[in-house]
């Protein structure tokens, strides 16, 4: 299957200390690629370069064929390129409704309808659109963001540790939803997570992070079933 | 289904519209119950809010900090003065297309400045924004051939048009002129603040990754609105010219430039009416006071005359931080703020929704 976002040799380093080296990744269309690994080994770093709020050193990211190199993050954002990253990146004096406002603004006419799905996507944001951000749970706050993001109606979707702080039923949801849109719409997922066992429960792809460098890259239920690797790597 | 909430000052453009036209007619028959002193301090007001309201925007919505708000000012005088004289014509005509000219200079010094500015941040920027009122003087002296040093320019006369000459006086008139131009700063400011590009200012001001990654251009967002807000502050400066009938450096010095800060902390931080409010203590306080040491013994009164505005307004400054945190218009508008409205604090927050890690 042909790779709509395609990183090849992909460096990148704070400081002069590499915290990337030498990275491929290849996330076909339509197919959630679980990015894991332990604590340090890149994945947040990995994200942010790809969506260039970190320069890279060295390597190439293209999206449906296309070279980023010179493309600002709101540039690769209408390019269809879209981040929540860790924290949620919610706006937090903002209510609901505005947040997911924000998401599309730069977008036409289609943004109410946008925003509208959203809502039947996470009723309990309907529930709250007039509260502002900072007056949400953790779990109405992931949803938020990932909200936001939908509005912007990605192609591909990158999404940093959604699992984080957040209770397992909320984790559940979010997953759910995560392979709902993959399978219903066509929605491309790159999701960064330490929770291994959740990201590649629902996962068609999986890539092993260990110290800035891909170390495994397979369909999912196979890394799962690699007890070798889950040992040295994933901690489980 | 419950309306989606604005934030505070947004409203939709047609109210906002008629609230400008009914306030504006309200201050100009106002004029009509005022002596010539009170109208004289009403234009000053008026002039004073241009520059405030356009600093509580950049302030308040974009989180820009600006000390140098009194330069832009006089960029506005200036540009005001110069091309009214250097017009041929005179009347209502030269005084429009003087005030135009003096907005475009302060729009492209703040341009300017706000390619700076959007690289800046904090008291980076506050230093930036200081240096440029510092350097007032010098820029005055330096080009003293066309802005005549610390002497300032002399403008024309603008005097009552003859058609009305019969039924205002001059000082009447002035009002009325500054009444209107802050009228049009203050609309045009709210329906910025209110619209797509105030969402916009805001994200940028609270989060500027989200922003970003929100498709919002964070830099071209800071720029314009310190170039707004800098028209707003030139157009202040146009119209206290247009009263003084001059421009000169020692009008605007760091001590007014920090002034209008403090009339915008006064007020309320992000408010227009606590903008309002802001200049109206800035122009009353001193004469108030004044008032009140004119029974003192001259030796008494000359010791304190300019001294006891200035502790004043630092004690003003002190007590309203302490007792009403948002400001003026924060203590006014917290009284009457609905019990089901939203509470947008942190403090509020963790006591009426736990977090699922609190849970």
């Amino acid at each position: 299957m042909t790779a709509l976002l395609e990183v090849r040799g992909l460096t990148v380093g704070y400081g002069g200390a590499p915290v990337l080296r030498d990275v491929d990744l290849d996330v076909p269309a339509g197919s959630i690629v679980a990015l894991v690994g332990a604590n340090g080994a890149g994945k947040t770093t990995l994200l942010r370069t790809l969506s260039a709020l970190v320069p890279a050193t060295h390597g190439t990211v293209r999206l449906a064929g296309r070279d980023l190199a010179a493309v600002s993050v709101e540039d690769r954002v209408r390019s269809g390129l879209a981040h929540v990253p860790e924290g949620r990146g919610v706006v937090a004096e903002l209510t609901v409704d505005e947040n997911l406002r924000l998401g599309g603004l730069w977008r036409g006419a289609d943004r109410r309808e946008a925003i509208a799905e959203v809502y039947a996507l996470f009723e309990p944001l309907a529930r709250r659109r007039n509260h502002a951000g900072h007056q949400l749970s953790g779990g109405e706050r992931q949803m938020l963001a990932l909200g936001r993001a939908l509005v912007a109606r990605p192609t591909v979707l990158l999404l940093d540790e959604p699992s984080l702080g957040l209770a397992p039923r909320v984790v559940a949801q979010i997953m759910g939803v995560l392979r709902g849109l993959a399978d219903r719409t066509g929605l491309t997922v790159l999701l960064a997570e330490q929770n291994v066992v959740g990201a590649l429960s629902v996962a068609d792809h999986g890539v092993v992070l260990g110290l800035g460098e891909v170390v495994a890259s397979r369909p999912a239920h196979e890394l799962a079933a690699d007890e070798r690797l889950r040992h040295a790597y994933l901690g489980f | 289904m419950s309306r989606p909430q604005r934030l505070p000052g947004q409203r939709p453009l047609a109210r906002t519209l008629l609230l400008a036209a009914g306030w504006t007619l309200v201050a100009l028959l106002g004029t009509f119950a005022l002596d010539p002193f009170r109208n004289y301090q009403l234009a000053l007001v008026a002039a004073y809010l241009c520059a405030t309201a356009g600093l509580t925007v950049l302030v308040g919505a974009s989180g820009q900090l600006s000390l140098g708000h009194a330069a832009l000012m006089a960029v506005g005088g200036y540009g005001y003065a110069l091309t009214s004289n250097a017009l041929p014509f005179g009347g209502v005509a030269r005084f429009v297309v003087a005030l135009l000219a003096g907005a475009l200079v302060s729009a492209v010094v703040g341009l300017l400045l706000g390619l700076a500015a959007a690289r800046l941040s904090g008291p980076y920027l506050a230093g930036l924004t200081l240096a440029v009122v510092v350097a007032l003087p010098a820029v005055a002296s330096t080009w003293s051939t066309v802005l005549h040093g610390d002497q300032g320019v002399q403008t024309a006369f603008e005097g009552v048009p003859d058609a009305l000459r019969r039924v205002i006086a001059l000082e009447q008139w002035q009002a009325m002129v500054a009444v209107v131009v802050a009228a049009v700063v203050v609309t045009g400011l709210t329906v910025l603040r209110g619209g797509r590009f105030g969402l916009r200012m805001q994200a940028v001001r609270d989060d500027e990754v989200a922003a970003r990654l929100s498709g919002i251009p964070a830099g071209r967002v800071k720029v314009l609105a310190f170039t707004a807000s800098s028209v707003a502050a030139g157009l202040g400066g146009a119209v206290l010219c247009f009263v003084a009938q001059a421009v000169s450096p020692g009008a605007y010095t760091v001590g007014f430039s920090l002034l209008l800060v403090v009339a915008v902390v006064i007020g309320g931080l992000g408010s227009i009416l606590g903008a309002a409010l802001g200049s109206a203590v800035v122009v009353l306080l001193p004469w108030l006071i004044g008032r009140l040491t004119a029974g003192l013994p001259t030796d008494a009164a000359q010791r304190l005359d300019g001294n006891l505005a200035v502790l004043v307004f630092g004690l003003l400054l002190i007590t309203v931080m302490a007792l009403a945190p948002q400001g003026l218009h924060g203590a006014l508008t917290a009284r009457r703020r609905p019990i089901d409205e939203p509470v947008r604090t942190e403090e509020h927050t963790k006591v009426l929704v736990p977090t699922e890690e609190q849970r």
